[in-house]
């Protein structure tokens, strides 16, 4: 049998040890009648014939599309020496680093993962992770609620609509109400807020870039918040932040957001990574693992998890969040990919996805009957304005090998006849042109 | 070891990134661009390898030691299946594209693993029906709380609280509250299941859930189980399998036959993806037939014509509880693992954890304090308290085994044996690993007999000797400050 070594000499043997004998007697603690009524599995196959079946399967997926498809989720280029480093089985073949001195490994890049954290935010305080981006949103709002006592939290409708639905489902059991503020020209409606904020509120959440790729500083957004005694929260593009000015400096009080633009592979919806910064004072209001620098016996610099006493097997049913885990191996790859791009290079990355958007959006606006969306700035994803349905726009572009954008239609409603367009540093100048035209020919 | 921020130089560059092609100038305002870039580190691609290869070398892992960590199945990781999620086909597939026109018809692979891998758990546990959405483990249990609760408020019943043996994982309790529940814990009895006449005296019409891990954490099989079901039914409380400890029943005893209403896995622990180093993991959860209807969407549908389409059209539903439709590349190996496996594979994976274990047990019971002596399932308890007379901790054999070359198991969990020494050997192990295993921990058990200070400096052999936690919290040091 593959993966398990036990020859019958060695099954007979262990059976004799153990005064059993048969396999069966082990069982014998489980009553007859709960014998299965069923186990209809196939037979297993060899190695080469699971491949094989995978690889048929790979084949029908669409990855040969030119893709235009972000939404929050992005193709980018990944350095090849991410790989070969997150498959060194010492990292993904250990668990959560219980015994820290056999997890140096982990918890030292874990440490360096939350630094690189604080540092692309500009916040105090990361933990190690959470599992995607929009269950960090939830966190960070279940956070917000216990710091202030209130139970209302604004939510900009600028924010990721599939993180918005996540967040009504998380908490229809809680009682807490979300009071979701309409977009004004792409971008948060400052008064409407203004508004909606009261003692009641616990946090404003909002998003940048929003869902529409608009950027914008929410500063303004930040001292509002604060004079009602309510928390910012910004979601966040890690990759955009190379450019583009960080949720730290507007005074957002929690930040979180999705890893999967620093180095991890579109991989059809997951694993990705969730993260979440906070200021020093709301350190241990975190929920998820936090991994801090100490010493050892004999004074050395080590790391252990930390501030343990927030969580699940030390508080069961009075911890701060129900997390026992990270995602620690898309952790490792993010600041991998975050250490070979370094300072300079996630600048650079970011201004190239910026400057192909930026042509692309003209290129795009320039095909008769196309209007760009919004006249906001924005990062590397923009909403263009169409004469026709956009779904179907789509459809007949992926005829031609494109996967075009996203039909805004499908989240927000009267945005029918609107995509979004989301550009990557690695789309080419021949790709977008050969985009453009296709659209042309399409909409003629 | 530096930190590679330590190691930086500034200039270095790691990797030459994709560059421009294009003229075109951006239109972002200064006003809202960064005004200094993030201090990453500066370090060539050779300084990165280096230094990673240098952290993997300080850390134990399946592949480089056994790791006997009790409830956690630290079973081998098969390379096959590592090899399909890095798949073009798999990797490089955006999770929007099923939203797109017709666009299910650009994810029919991905569709169809995400389809037959539920299929297959169904058949595994006896479900009506998986979904493969939640993220973990604690993942699946809060979103198994959350569909039991849509259930009962359907059903205009109000109920507030949700029943926890004290032997439970953590998270159980932990998932519960966090649903909006009330927990009750209720004690172990001396054969070390759930205490039945306390069950009953706490089970009421309040109850909306009966949450069990069978077997439990001391790695007992509860032969009570059917009439806490019965009991449980009759308080209309739904049944609730941690499906944590499946490794040791396949294909001896399926939750769905026993009567479960909901029923969590870990795919990294019995369907062999690997723990990360603390995840990513995936929890699918399976239903009973009464529960459907309140499913996370989006759901997989396979039509008469024989392709796969997402399915949203389900008001009950409690809504969204992944961004897509879960952890697919750790699905996809987990796919790859039962196909391997098959049935015969799958029976055998049981039949040898439980036998591994119980030889275990049978070796160690000399030496260790066995609090539960009888059939261990795929995992047993030992507790240190013939040690502690001499003032050594279970905390100090666990260091002590890592001087030996293993990962220790794990130590202080479950809660209700003192000193406990929690060991899940798994089947991936040969009998010469388990019989090298039992003899380091007699000969810490003779260490402990006769010179108990040699076992409180150990680890000695690791990069780090102990380290100081009450340290840790007090310096509250998350992140590195030069010069702070």
């Amino acid at each position: 049998m593959p993966y398990i070594p036990h020859t019958e000499e060695e099954l007979n043997e262990m059976l004799e040890a153990v005064g059993a004998s048969s396999l069966d007697d082990l069982f014998a603690d489980i009553p007859a009648s709960l014998s299965p009524r069923s186990f209809d599995l196939p037979k297993g196959k060899p190695e080469h014939e699971v491949l094989r079946t995978l690889r048929g399967l790979a084949a029908k997926n669409a990855t040969q599309l030119v893709n235009f498809v972000g939404g929050g989720f992005y193709d980018h280029f990944i350095p090849a020496a991410v790989d070969p480093i997150v498959s060194r089985s010492e990292f993904y073949t250990a668990y959560t680093p219980y015994q820290p001195e056999t997890s140096q490994g982990t918890l030292q890049a874990i440490y360096e993962y939350q630094t690189a954290i604080c540092r692309l935010v500009e916040m105090d305080v990361s933990n190690a992770s959470l599992y995607d981006g929009g269950t960090a949103l939830y966190e960070a709002s279940m956070m917000a609620v216990r710091a202030t006592g209130r139970k209302k939290i604004i939510v900009d409708q600028g924010v990721s609509p599939i993180y918005r639905v996540m967040l009504e489902s998380y908490t229809s059991n809680l009682g807490l109400q979300f009071e979701q503020i309409p977009i004004s020209g792409g971008v948060t409606d400052r008064k409407k807020i203004k508004d909606a904020l009261g003692s009641d509120i616990a946090a404003v959440i909002v998003q940048n870039p929003n869902f529409f790729g608009c950027v914008d500083d929410f500063s303004d957004i930040s001292k509002m918040a604060k004079e009602a005694g309510a928390m910012v929260i910004c979601s966040v593009y890690p990759l955009s932040l190379g450019l583009i000015k960080p949720p730290g400096t507007m005074g957002a009080d929690i930040v979180t957001g999705e890893g999967q633009s620093l180095g991890l592979p579109l991989s059809f919806g997951g694993p990705y990574l969730g993260f979440m910064a906070a200021r020093s004072e709301n350190a241990r209001r975190m929920p998820g693992r936090i991994v801090g620098a100490t010493e050892d016996t004999q004074g050395r610099r080590g790391f252990v998890l930390t501030l343990q006493t927030r969580e699940q097997h030390i508080r069961r049913e009075k911890a701060t969040s129900n997390i026992c885990s990270n995602e620690a191996l898309c952790a490792l790859s993010a600041l991998v990919y975050m250490c070979l791009l370094g300072k300079g290079g996630l600048q650079q990355v970011a201004r190239v996805c910026a400057e192909k958007a930026a042509y692309t959006r003209k290129r795009l606006s320039q095909i008769p009957g196309v209007n760009i969306k919004y006249p906001a700035p924005t990062f590397n994803e923009f909403a263009v304005e169409l004469p026709r349905d956009a779904g179907t726009v789509i459809g007949d572009l992926i005829e031609k090998g494109f996967a075009a954008g996203f039909p805004l239609g499908r989240y927000y409603e009267g945005m029918e006849r609107s995509m979004l367009v989301a550009v990557t540093e690695k789309r080419t100048k021949e790709e977008i042109g050969r985009l453009a035209e296709a659209l042309e020919e399409v909409l003629s | 070891m530096k930190l590679i921020y330590e190691k930086s130089s500034p200039g270095r560059k790691g990797v030459r990134p994709p560059e421009s092609d294009v003229f075109a100038k951006i239109e972002i305002p200064s006003a809202l661009m960064r005004k200094k870039p993030a201090e990453l580190p500066e370090v060539s691609e050779l300084d990165v390898v280096r230094h990673f290869t240098e952290l993997s070398r300080r850390n134990f892992g399946v592949d480089t030691n056994f790791y006997p960590l009790g409830s956690c199945t630290m079973k081998y990781n098969p390379k096959m299946c590592e090899q399909a999620a890095k798949m073009e086909g798999f990797a490089a597939l955006h999770p929007l594209l099923p939203q797109l026109r017709l666009g299910g018809m650009l994810t029919q692979g991905a569709l169809q693993i995400l389809h037959d891998c539920a299929a297959l758990l169904c058949e595994i546990t006896g479900m009506a029906e998986f979904t493969m959405q939640p993220m973990a483990g604690a993942h699946g249990e809060l979103t198994g709380i959350m569909l039991i609760a849509a259930y009962h408020n359907s059903r205009g019943s109000k109920k507030t609280k949700v029943i926890v043996p004290d032997s439970a994982h953590g998270t159980n309790p932990a998932s519960a509250a966090i649903a909006g529940y009330s927990v009750v814990t209720v004690k172990s009895n001396s054969r070390g299941v759930m205490d039945l006449e306390e069950f009953e005296k706490t089970l009421d019409d309040e109850t909306a859930a009966v949450m069990l891990t069978s077997p439990n954490t001391l790695g007992l099989f509860n032969a009570d189980l059917q009439r806490i079901v019965e009991l449980a039914r009759s308080k209309d409380a739904l049944m609730y399998y941690d499906g944590a400890n499946l490794n040791a029943i396949l294909g001896r005893c399926r939750p769905g036959d026993m009567g479960f209403d909901v029923v969590h896995l870990n795919l990294h622990k019995t369907f062999a993806t690997p723990h990360g180093g603390g995840g990513p993991g995936a929890g699918p959860v399976g239903v009973s037939e009464k529960l459907i209807p309140f499913l996370p969407i989006s759901r997989v549908v396979k039509r008469s014509d024989g392709t796969f389409a997402l399915d949203y059209d389900h008001p009950q539903s409690i809504g969204y509880i992944a961004p897509f439709y879960g952890n697919f590349g750790v699905i996809l190996k987990a796919y790859a693992y039962i196909l391997a496996l098959g049935r015969e594979g799958l029976v055998r994976v049981s039949e040898t954890a439980v036998l591994n274990a119980n030889y275990l047990m049978s070796k160690l019971k000399i030496a260790y304090e066995l609090p539960y002596d009888r059939i261990c399932k795929h995992e047993f308890v030992l507790s240190a308290s013939k040690q502690m007379k001499n003032g050594v901790r279970a905390l100090d054999i666990a260091k002590a085994l890592i001087d030996r070359g293993f990962h220790p198991p794990t130590v202080y969990f479950p809660l209700i044996v003192k000193e406990s020494i929690m060991i899940e050997p798994t089947e991936t192990e040969s009998k010469e690993t388990l019989d090298a295993f039992a003899e380091a921990m007699l000969e810490v058990a003779r260490v402990a007999d006769e010179n108990p200070e040699a076992l409180r400096a150990a680890p000695s052999k690791t990069p780090v000797s102990r380290l100081d936690e009450v340290k840790a919290v007090k310096k509250a040091d998350f992140a590195y400050i030069p010069n702070a």
